[in-house]
């Protein structure tokens, strides 16, 4: 498993509040039974609709590794699809105002951080990434900071899911399973799990 | 910190532990899944080689891509041929209960499982799909989980995760006539915004909910996470009792007394704590409709789309999207608005009680000309039921088409799609851009009722004029 503390690289920005999961990744892409190939069609019907002015397919972008979006970024659906799309198109860290909670979810569960800036930080990171696009931003996620330039500002992840991150633990699959014992007496307290027999 | 609220009470009796990172691990008592967030977790599974923990505590159907019309295998759509081939080996391999075409039992996983009886006050339910915050119909703890957590649920029938807050969502009154649950919810996501309910669990309280039957408050839960909540749930009473007393999977015999007793322990203690409360008066809800392109932009019919300077700050530049993406201006009233497609069916407003509303609406009528509506039954089972009394014969009468079951043009992963900037007046729950099939598409939301006095007038128009004369 692997340690997520430091994130280092080209940035990209992407504007606007409430960008849901259909726009990260419309619903024809999720006619699939694995997620490879997704990241050519992150932000697919977004793109077609600027024509090439989208962050995504602008050349100054194409190497950036943090993504800078504003609030309520991934709400909608709890499709995983937009997130994998997002980090198989290149993007290992997201910057945001706030973050839909399930998008939240599925991001920690992938090794991706998600941290919260105010407003006022995202804008000026957004400009300065637009000024200067190859310029490196970097995120230090155990101490909550990022850089880039002459910025340097608070961010701030919750601290059960950066622990995770940092400490290497965000794959909670392992420690889950390895409760198996613990689940099966937790079960046996329940009434319901007697009375609703669903074997096949 | 909430304390003696239903949320709190089935939070702890499924408390398995606390993991290394502070989360809780939660065990999950019923687990529903589908085609399309399931086939990478099985094959997450081999590649870690994991086995199901609980084969008996999941249950699968096919809703999203399912053609409504031909359903003829294999499908017409290779890729959906594909996937429903997937979920039939996975849940072969792994001895899963699944309610296949033709089983009777299919329909959008959100309105089987309650059919079924499989839904019950007091579990934790989750499921590979944003709107499981339906099932909190029951006094059910659910909600929608990515496909990695889907997974985790599959290997060791629990998640991580952190606890909620719990936020009171009183609403008290009698709804005035022409007003649905889907108003109701639509009111609430308006006023309190769409991320409103980030980090929170919605309990839905107060007289109007009481008297509301099941299917209502399935229609409010179910939108609990377009006002960012991710779960939302009403307390189990009689009604709820009433309705699952016999299904399939429902306790029986001395377990139904057994159950019951749970069921009302659960339930929020009177003098609970919550983390936040807000209260709203049914009196003042109208029927609601969207207009722009997040479910949050939602007026009454009687209103006008909102100019931008009348509106808090930061929902000005969305605003400003939706005018542009919509093509509606502000200052214009929203009735009057003219629809190419309606669109009645969805986890939301696709089951029997729906069907009727909008049956009631369209009995007698016909459908404006130029306009396709089509009506989607939740399941098979809705579907036998509306058949068997008539409401196919009146939509049909109407010039509805009569489909099969899916969730169809709600997100249009099957053949049910919006044409180029056509505009949908439709009972779903996402209005977002490109929603229904269309990169280029538009979505008013609103009732099953008023989905059907949009398709006889042509346009939105206020179905508590139809429904006086
Ligand atoms: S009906 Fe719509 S919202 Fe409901 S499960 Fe199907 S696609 Fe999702």
């Amino acid at each position: 498993m692997s340690i997520v503390t430091t994130i280092t690289g080209p940035a990209i920005p992407l504007k606007g509040d409430d960008i849901d999961t259909d726009r990260i990744i419309p619903a024809r892409f999720l006619k699939c039974v694995t997620f490879d190939g997704l990241g050519e069609h992150a932000f697919e019907d977004d793109r077609a609709q600027l024509n090439g002015d989208h962050p995504f397919d602008q050349t100054q972008y194409q190497n950036a590794k943090i993504l800078v979006v504003n609030r309520n970024f991934g709400c909608g659906s709890s499709r995983e699809h937009a997130p994998q799309a997002i980090a198989r198109w290149g993007i290992q860290a997201i910057i945001g105002e706030s973050f839909a909670e399930i998008f939240f979810g599925n991001c920690v569960a992938m090794g991706i951080p998600c941290v919260v800036a105010d407003g006022e930080t995202v804008e000026r990171l957004q400009g300065a990434i637009a000024t200067n696009p190859q310029a490196e931003l970097q995120l230090d996620l155990a101490n909550q900071t990022i850089f880039c330039g002459d910025i340097t500002a608070a961010v701030m992840m919750a601290d059960g899911p950066r622990q995770m991150l940092v400490g290497g633990t965000w794959d909670a699959c392992g420690q889950l399973v390895a409760q198996a014992e613990a689940v099966k007496a937790t079960a046996a307290q329940l009434p319901y799990v007697g009375w609703s027999k669903i074997v096949a | 910190m909430s304390k003696g609220t239903l949320f709190d009470k089935v939070w702890a009796a499924h408390t398995v532990g606390t993991l290394a990172s502070g989360q809780t691990q939660l065990f999950i008592g019923l687990h529903l899944i589908h085609e399309v967030t399931s086939p990478q977790a099985f094959a997450m599974l081999r590649e870690r080689q994991l086995s199901v923990l609980f084969p008996d505590r999941t249950i699968a159907t096919v809703d999203h891509i399912v053609p409504t019309d031909n359903q003829a295998r294999p499908f017409v759509d290779d890729l959906a041929e594909e996937m429903i081939q997937a979920l039939e080996q996975n849940c072969k391999n792994n001895n899963i209960r699944f309610y296949n075409i033709g089983s009777g039992r299919q329909g959008i996983v959100h309105v089987i499982a309650p059919e079924q009886g499989l839904t019950q006050p007091g579990m934790t339910i989750a499921c590979g799909d944003s709107h499981t915050s339906t099932h909190g119909a029951f006094g059910a703890i659910a909600f929608g989980i990515g496909t990695s957590q889907v997974r985790d649920v599959l290997a060791s029938q629990t998640l991580a995760l952190a606890k909620l807050k719990v936020r009171k969502v009183e609403v008290n009154g009698t709804l005035r006539p022409g007003v649905y649950a889907k108003d109701v919810v639509l009111h609430i996501i308006r006023t309190l915004g769409v991320k409103g309910g980030v980090g929170f669990a919605y309990e839905f309280a107060g007289t109007t909910f009481e008297q509301m039957n099941m299917e209502e408050r399935m229609t409010v839960c179910n939108m609990s996470i377009e006002g960012g909540a991710r779960c939302g749930y009403v307390n189990p009473d009689q009604t709820t009792y009433d309705y699952i007393q016999g299904r399939e999977f429902a306790p029986s015999g001395d377990d139904w007394d057994k159950a019951v007793a749970w069921w009302e322990r659960l339930r929020s203690d009177a003098d609970a704590e919550y983390d936040d409360v807000v209260v709203f008066d049914a009196a003042e809800i109208e029927p609601t409709v969207t207009w722009g392109i997040t479910p949050g932009q939602g007026i009454g019919v009687t209103e006008q789309v909102p100019v931008a300077e009348s509106l808090p700050e930061g929902d000005r530049a969305i605003a400003q999207e939706a005018y542009h993406y919509m093509d509606l201006q502000p200052g214009t009233a929203i009735k009057g608005t003219p629809v190419d497609v309606c669109f009645i069916g969805s986890c939301t407003n696709g089951r029997i009680s729906d069907l009727r509303e909008a049956a009631k609406v369209a009995e007698g009528q016909q459908v404006a000309t130029g306009i396709k509506a089509f009506v989607v039954p939740g399941s098979e089972k809705v579907k036998q039921e509306a058949e068997a009394e008539g409401l196919d014969k009146i939509f049909e009468a109407a010039g509805f088409e009569w489909r099969q079951a899916g969730c169809s043009m709600c997100l249009a992963m099957n053949p049910d799609k919006l044409q180029g900037r056509q505009i949908s007046a439709s009972s779903s729950n996402r209005n977002f851009k490109g929603r229904q099939g269309s990169a280029s598409g538009r979505t008013l939301l609103m009732s099953p009722a008023m989905v059907a006095a949009a398709a006889i007038a042509g346009h939105v128009t206020d179905v508590r004029d139809l429904l006086k004369s």
